[in-house]
């Protein structure tokens, strides 16, 4: 079964007269709880795939299925409702909400995106901030916490609502190694554990380690598809 | 939505400097408002008290033409014996007025057997006007108050004419027929003008000035009602109009004309400038609240536009991100409107303990009482708080409008 189904599809940006072809006829099936990583060197197309998985963006041509659900048919709230109800998103910026804490960043999709009654929610949180060793930071407010921490506190607040897909565009890039690391390590660990696809994109090839599938993309064209052998 | 109101909150703590600065100017908007309408509502009420308390009461009936003639005090409009009757009927069938009472206006010489001046006088029955105008007796400067076969002298002819209490002097005038006629009178007090058409008159007692001015039948010029509250001027007003503007002379015309205090009085234009002047301070409240809102929101919209794309692609829905910001608006009116109330409450207590005195026209030292009156805080509060929605409604919509992946991009 497919989580994400792409048929030839290509995504056209028009900046007035000049058109520019990010995405060139793509066609590829990712299935279920798998650790998938797009490599490609700077404006390859990376972001703009990213974008169209995680619901943000339509393609101009081909069909795209997520989760049996063709995107280019849903209107801008049936697409946030889409997001909230199946997927999970991780910035390379973290764009963690400054003005709350760890746990209410981590909580924040559970009241604001689902409703989930509190006493269920706090368990939640309080699991997935142990499951990303945040535990002991979780009263901080975000100014006050490392760069590799705050993306760790942003992998928990994409799995909060249990998506089926977490997409991450650039994870790692303002990290520093050791923590970029230990954050590629912590999503596959997660991804396996939990069942949940986490797609990245990045443009260092040294971070990518034991991942399921690495996909090349150059020029908007897929170029290369490896398949890792799993753990 | 406790936790849409948090995240306002915080961001709103957040600036705090902001958030302060546009408080206070809201709160200084309000503090504006308050603080003039309730001196200047002091001020006119003051005046209106003075004016209709102290000689015109609260409306007055007239025969048809006397008050474009007031100039002139025509006596052949005056009122007689049958239609004073449908008068009083009239009156006393209104359980609103509290009293009322007839005055003959006339102009006539002053003489102290040495010199004469011209003045103009209403002849009262003393203890009638104390229930129509009880603040009558407040105008008297010396003196005491009106007995049969006194007159008080209005302040303005005792200056350069040789008058002094218990003189004797001769009062001349013109009688009905056109003949004169003159009668002696004891200066018993003098009366402090006010504003208004007969604040610079003398008095007479009724009975003396019928004869002097030689009416064997009851004649009247005015009567002058007191209703129990000032509020109910507009409805008894109409009320008279329509009973007594139905009576009708031979020719055809009506007989009576019915007058508020409003019409008598120049002061009214006054008052309604003052209310105008209110209206335009709340006027320039509005731009401030509006403004200074919408321009915090529309910076804060700005700087967290990558935020906003984030909790929108996270699949946060549009009306949230929209209420997000719509209770940051809100609460900065709200909070500001708060510290104003607050502020004025302080700085009305202070005006009040200040004793501060203001003149005008005659009256040298009127002593500002402001009150704010809660219907006031009322309307300016939500005032505020309506127009904080208005301001913040166009960036809380531009907020929730944004596109996830350009609002991610931004820097
Ligand atoms: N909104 C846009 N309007 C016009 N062109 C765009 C837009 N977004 C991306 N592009 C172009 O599409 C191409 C692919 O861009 P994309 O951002 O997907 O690349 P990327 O692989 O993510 O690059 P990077 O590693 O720099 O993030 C680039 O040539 C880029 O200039
Ligand atoms: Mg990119």
């Amino acid at each position: 079964m497919s989580l994400i189904s792409c048929k030839e599809i290509s995504k056209i940006y028009k900046m007035g007269e000049v058109k520019i072809k990010a995405l060139n006829n793509i066609s590829l099936e990712i299935s279920k709880s798998q650790f998938i990583s797009f490599i490609g060197p700077s404006g390859s197309g990376k972001t703009t795939m990213l974008n169209l998985f995680g619901v943000l963006d339509k393609p101009t041509s081909g069909i795209l299925k997520v989760i049996d659900t063709d995107i280019s048919k849903l209107n801008y709230v049936e697409r946030a409702k889409f997001r909230g109800e199946h997927l999970g998103f991780i910035f390379q910026n973290f764009n963690l909400i400054p003005v709350l804490t760890v746990f209410e960043n981590v909580e924040y999709p559970l009241i604001m995106v689902k409703s989930i009654p509190p006493k269920e929610r706090k368990e939640k949180v309080l699991s997935l901030l142990d499951e990303v060793g945040m535990l002991d930071q979780k009263d901080k407010l975000i100014n006050q916490i490392s760069g590799g921490q705050k993306q760790r506190a942003a992998i928990a607040r994409a799995l909060t609502t249990d998506p089926k897909i977490v997409l991450a565009d650039e994870p790692t890039a303002n990290l520093d190694h050791k923590s970029a690391f230990k954050v590629m390590s912590l999503m596959r660990k997660l991804s396996h554990e939990i069942g949940t696809t986490f797609i990245f994109s990045t443009h260092d090839p040294k971070i990518v380690q034991e991942v399921d599938i690495i996909y090349t993309i150059e020029d908007g064209v897929l170029v290369n598809r490896e398949k890792r052998s799993k753990k | 939505m406790n936790n849409i109101i948090k995240i306002a909150f915080r961001n709103l703590y957040r600036q705090k400097r902001r958030t302060f600065l546009t408080m206070g100017i809201v709160a200084f908007g309000v503090l504006a408002v308050l603080l003039f309408s309730a001196t200047a509502d002091s001020f006119k009420n003051l005046i209106i008290g003075e004016i209709t308390d102290s000689m015109l009461g609260h409306i007055q009936i007239h025969k048809k033409g006397f008050v474009g003639a007031l100039d002139n005090l025509p006596l052949d409009k005056s009122l007689n014996a049958k239609q004073l009757k449908t008068v009083e009927k009239t009156l006393d069938a209104i359980p609103e007025i509290e009293g009322y009472s007839y005055r003959i206006l006339f102009g006539g010489m002053v003489s102290n057997y040495l010199e004469s001046t011209s003045a103009k006088f209403s002849a009262i029955i003393p203890a009638k006007e104390d229930v129509v105008v009880p603040l009558l007796k407040d105008r008297l400067k010396k003196g005491k108050f009106l007995q049969k076969g006194e007159v008080l002298l209005p302040e303005l002819i005792t200056k350069g004419f040789d008058a002094k209490i218990g003189d004797d002097i001769v009062l001349v005038a013109t009688n009905n027929d056109g003949s004169v006629n003159g009668q002696p009178f004891k200066i018993s007090g003098i009366m402090e003008s006010v504003m208004g058409p007969t604040g610079k008159y003398g008095y007479v007692h009724f009975d003396d000035a019928r004869s002097l001015l030689r009416m064997d039948k009851i004649q009247v010029s005015e009567i002058a009602i007191r209703l129990k509250d000032f509020n109910d001027m507009k409805k008894v007003y109409s009320t008279l109009n329509e009973k007594l503007g139905a009576t009708l002379n031979e020719k055809g015309n009506p007989v009576f004309e019915v007058h508020t205090w409003e019409e008598l009085s120049p002061f009214y234009n006054i008052a309604t400038m003052i209310d105008l002047m209110a209206l335009f301070i709340q006027v320039i409240l509005i731009g401030i609240v509006l403004v200074s809102i919408m321009n915090v929101m529309i910076m804060a919209v700005y700087e967290r536009t990558k935020e906003i794309g984030a909790i929108s692609a996270m699949g946060t829905l549009p009306s949230k991100i929209r209420l997000m910001f719509l209770f940051e608006g809100l609460f900065l009116g709200v909070f500001g409107s708060i510290i104003g109330v607050i502020v004025s409450i302080f700085a009305i207590f202070i005006v009040n303990i200040s004793n501060i005195t203001v003149a005008f026209g005659r009256n040298s030292n009127i002593l500002l009482q402001p009150e704010i009156s809660l219907s006031q805080i009322g309307i300016t509060t939500l005032i505020v708080i309506f127009v904080a929605i208005i301001a913040v409604l166009e960036p809380a919509f531009k907020a929730s409008k944004l596109e996830p992946i350009e609002a991610l991009r931004q820097n």
